[in-house]
């Protein structure tokens, strides 16, 4: 049954082969770790030069997966460094992931989450290797009304952020929605929001989005400290470099945990890292966070969405391998990428291109275990750029950043947009809101809406097709839980444990 | 102040040679560049590949093409930049498709925006719309859906990877005209890209998706899907020659989704005869044949004035057909 694995790991273990999962781990690190440029856009600037190359088939796959797998490990660089999410998946890495730098603790907040990544990737592939075409019947199933249900049941999550200040989490995560409704309306073609402006037709990108409100901000905060001669020093030097077995330790539930979540979330279409990781980490700070830690540098809450972006990376390949149908945008152009080389990916790819599958399969793991190495050693040399003042790194990234989106658009309106969502974000920071909140707002809040709608015109403007299926009743029961329990629970503990919240 | 005059001397020398050097790479010819108006990896990406990669390997070009992406409305950024900033580029062709066409027609470029005010140059290639079912689904052929639907246009669920008003939409408000059914009682459900319409086909929360022909070979090999009618003029070959087109069930439907390019306005007549037979030249050879297979894609070759009639004349199609389903006024 796993001839082709054995075939695959026949294919990966070529020189070549090798030298290119090694290649594309750390391309894919460092198009990760600078914000501006993700996944998607490393895999489409290397894809021709993979076929100009005239790599086979499954060399430059292998190079092009590492390049997926690798940038999301880089992704958590700049979240943990400087508080600016390299990609979609490293949003949720900056909320436990850079107070553990600002404690001093940069070395091994990075070495955990390489740890965390590592097993999130690990489970996943072991996910794909076992059950992908099984999995795939089961994710088709998801629809329209059960897509919803997940989005309901991920607010309910965030719920659960909403630690100091409720209020003010709420209207982020609602700022975030209505940023989501800008651009063509996907329903039914309509403009909306876009004032005649032609560049806004498709939406806000979300790498501007994310650059303007993470990194534009952080900008203008610091020009206000420095206008006001305020001691930026609100960063711990830099203690020991290496994560502790017992801190790996004090995770694993967390780990293993939000791998599983990642993994299911990330074989589901349309669905990516930037879900898993919020699903994930929400999901953990309801489950394990006893002592109100989780946003202030609790080791777990940078575990988990490290487990969760990477096991969904791994787990989108499922859809695409078994059914020809891309989990995520990144795996939208790898399937460009196969189709280059006349192979169609989908059923029939496990028995007519064996070798291709086996090799990606072995590369995956291959691959994963060479990021492991190369970025655990690195942990301690990454931590040393915080050594770099502050006021020369961000910018130096909000400008290589300011390039990579310059590069993408040709247009200098996306530039300009990202400076107003900057001043915007400055400005809500300055009211202490939180971004997480508006970002999820903005990336939930849209696959919200489309699914909502899809699943009226499928029942025909029938309320009913919401709670029809099993699946979708159980992330009902579920949102209902997150978001109710802990109310009863509050007051269960109010009354029957007096002297201890007293 | 002798040292802030030499300052000065030294400083418009250094202008002025700025300005030479920039002038010089000006004068330069540029590489050969084509604007996909998309983000990367999409359709658009892919059609401006095919230039850029048949052009190089054909050596039609000296220096490699390259290829810039330009997202934004659909192509309506592209549009007005090729329209108003970048008119005359010698060296500067932009990939478009029928989808271009069609939102030309619905006026998504902006109000002033016509078909006429670009050069068209070519298409290199074609996909044609295909009308999908699960194979377990009740319908063998269109006849028994278009019966189906004539019944009561709501009982069926239709969906695909574009808005109202899309491509996707278009070939089933084609469909539905053709057999006189108002298009607008249609149940139809818009997903993002085909892709995830396609997999809506096969978890049954749809029960026909208008895609395109060559991306169903896949599943088409597989048997998970049965192809009821190809929107093309004839029968395609190889694979797909079992499957019957539209109009020989007796639905007159044709939808071809061709690739092609556009130049700017004031592009000078030789510049744009020029790139006409590079196109010319790159669709007859062999090696340009495999890559187009390459993409999924049928042969079709208009090039020059022939093309600029076909889109001019397909634009106009679609203006009417927008107004008669009611997309326009």
């Amino acid at each position: 049954m796993f001839d082709f694995l054995i075939q695959g790991f026949g294919v990966a273990l070529t020189p070549l082969n090798l030298g290119l999962a090694f290649l594309g781990a750390l391309l894919g690190t460092l198009f990760g770790a600078l914000p501006g440029i993700g996944p998607i856009n490393g895999i489409a600037i290397l894809m021709p030069l993979a076929y100009t190359l005239g790599l086979p088939a499954e060399s430059s796959l292998i190079l092009l997966a590492g390049i997926y797998t690798g940038s999301e490990y880089g992704g958590r660089m700049s979240s943990i460094l400087l508080n600016v999410p390299g990609d979609a998946g490293a949003v949720m890495t900056t909320l436990d992931g850079h107070p553990l730098a600002k404690k001093g603790l940069a070395g091994p907040a990075l070495g955990l989450s390489a740890v965390s990544s590592f097993i999130g990737a690990t489970v996943a592939i072991l996910g794909l290797t076992l059950f992908a075409p099984l999995l795939a019947i089961v994710a088709v199933k998801f629809g329209p009304a059960e897509f919803f249900a997940l989005m309901i049941f991920a607010f309910a999550s965030m719920s659960a952020m909403m630690g100091k200040d409720p209020l003010k989490t709420l209207i982020g995560a609602v700022l975030g929605v209505l940023i989501s409704t800008v651009g063509v309306d996907s329903g039914t073609g309509v403009l909306r929001f876009t004032f005649d402006m032609p560049e806004l037709y498709d939406g806000i990108d979300f790498v501007v989005m994310i650059i303007g409100l993470f990194a534009v901000s952080e900008i203008l905060l610091m020009l206000e400290h420095a206008f006001r001669h305020d001691q930026d020093g609100e960063m711990a030097p830099i203690g020991r470099v290496m994560v502790k077995m017992s801190e790996v330790l004090y995770c694993k539930w967390a780990i293993l945990r939000s791998s599983v979540i990642g993994f299911v979330i990330g074989v589901l279409p349309g669905t990516g890292a930037s879900v898993a990781s919020a699903v994930a980490y929400t999901t953990e700070k309801r489950i394990s966070d006893h002592d109100n830690s989780f946003g202030t540098g609790n080791m777990r809450g940078l575990a988990a969405p490290e487990a969760a972006n990477n096991a969904s990376a791994a787990g989108s390949f499922v859809p695409m391998l078994t059914l020809g149908i891309p989990g995520s945008g990144t795996t939208a152009i790898l399937l460009g990428a196969l189709m280059l080389y006349n192979i169609n990916p989908g059923p029939m790819m496990f028995r007519e291109q064996p070798m291709v599958v086996g090799g990606l399969i072995a590369s995956l793991y291959i691959g994963n275990v060479m990021l492991l190495l190369l970025n655990l050693p690195l942990a301690g040399v990454f931590a040393r750029v915080l050594q770099v003042p502050r006021w020369l790194l961000v910018p130096s990234v909000a400008i290589l950043a300011f390039v990579g989106v310059y590069q993408l658009h040709s247009d200098l309106m996306a530039i300009y947009l990202m400076l107003v969502i900057g001043v915007f974000g400055y400005l809500l920071r300055k009211f202490g809101f939180s971004l997480a909140p508006v970002v999820l707002g903005f990336v939930l809040g849209g696959l919200m809406e489309e699914n909502l709608r899809r699943a009226l015109s499928i029942s025909g403007g029938d309320l009913a097709i919401l709670w029809q299926s099993g699946l979708s009743i159980g992330l009902w029961i579920a949102a209902a839980a997150v978001a109710f329990i802990p109310l009863f629970a509050g007051r269960l503990k109010a009354r029957f444990l007096p002297g201890r919240t007293a | 102040m002798p040292k802030s005059s030499s300052l000065r001397r030294w400083l418009a020398a250094a202008v002025a040679g700025g300005a030479l050097l920039a002038g010089a790479v000006q004068a330069q010819a540029k590489p050969p560049e084509c604007i996909a108006p998309a983000k990367p990896g999409g359709g658009y990406d892919l059609t401006c590949r095919l230039a850029a990669n048949g052009l190089q390997e054909a050596k039609l070009i000296d220096e490699p093409m390259l290829v810039t992406y330009m997202p934004g409305g659909i192509g309506a950024v592209a549009y007005n930049h090729v329209t108003g900033v970048r008119n005359d580029d010698p060296n500067l062709i932009v990939a478009a498709s029928t989808g271009a066409a069609l939102n030309l027609a619905l006026k998504k470029f902006g109000a002033k925006q016509s078909v006429d005010d670009v050069r068209w140059l070519g298409a290199l290639g074609v996909d044609y719309g295909a009308v999908v079912v699960r194979n377990d689904a009740p319908w063998q052929n269109l006849d028994e859906l278009m019966q189906a639907l004539k019944k009561n246009p709501s009982s069926v669920v239709i969906g695909a990877g574009g808005t109202i008003g899309s491509q996707d939409w278009m070939k089933a408000a084609l469909m539905a005209k053709s057999a006189s059914i108002d298009p607008r009682k249609l149940r139809y459900v818009s997903f993002e890209g085909g892709g995830e319409a396609l997999a809506a086909l096969l978890g049954e929360h749809i029960q026909v998706f208008t895609g395109d022909l060559a991306e169903l070979k896949p599943q088409l090999d597989s048997g998970e899907v049965r192809i009821l009618a190809a929107l093309a003029e004839e029968r395609q070959g190889g694979p797909y020659a079992d499957i019957p087109t539209a109009k020989e069930q007796g639905y007159d439907v044709e939808w071809p989704i061709w690739r092609g390019y556009y130049m700017g306005p004031k592009v000078s007549d030789e510049a744009y005869q020029a790139w006409v037979e590079r196109l010319r030249e790159l669709s007859q050879t062999e090696s340009f044949a495999k890559l187009r297979e390459g993409r999924g894609l049928f042969p079709m070759s208009k090039f020059g004035d022939d093309f600029d009639q076909y889109v001019k004349q397909q634009v106009a199609g679609f203006s009417q057909l927008a107004k008669e389903v009611g997309l326009t006024q």
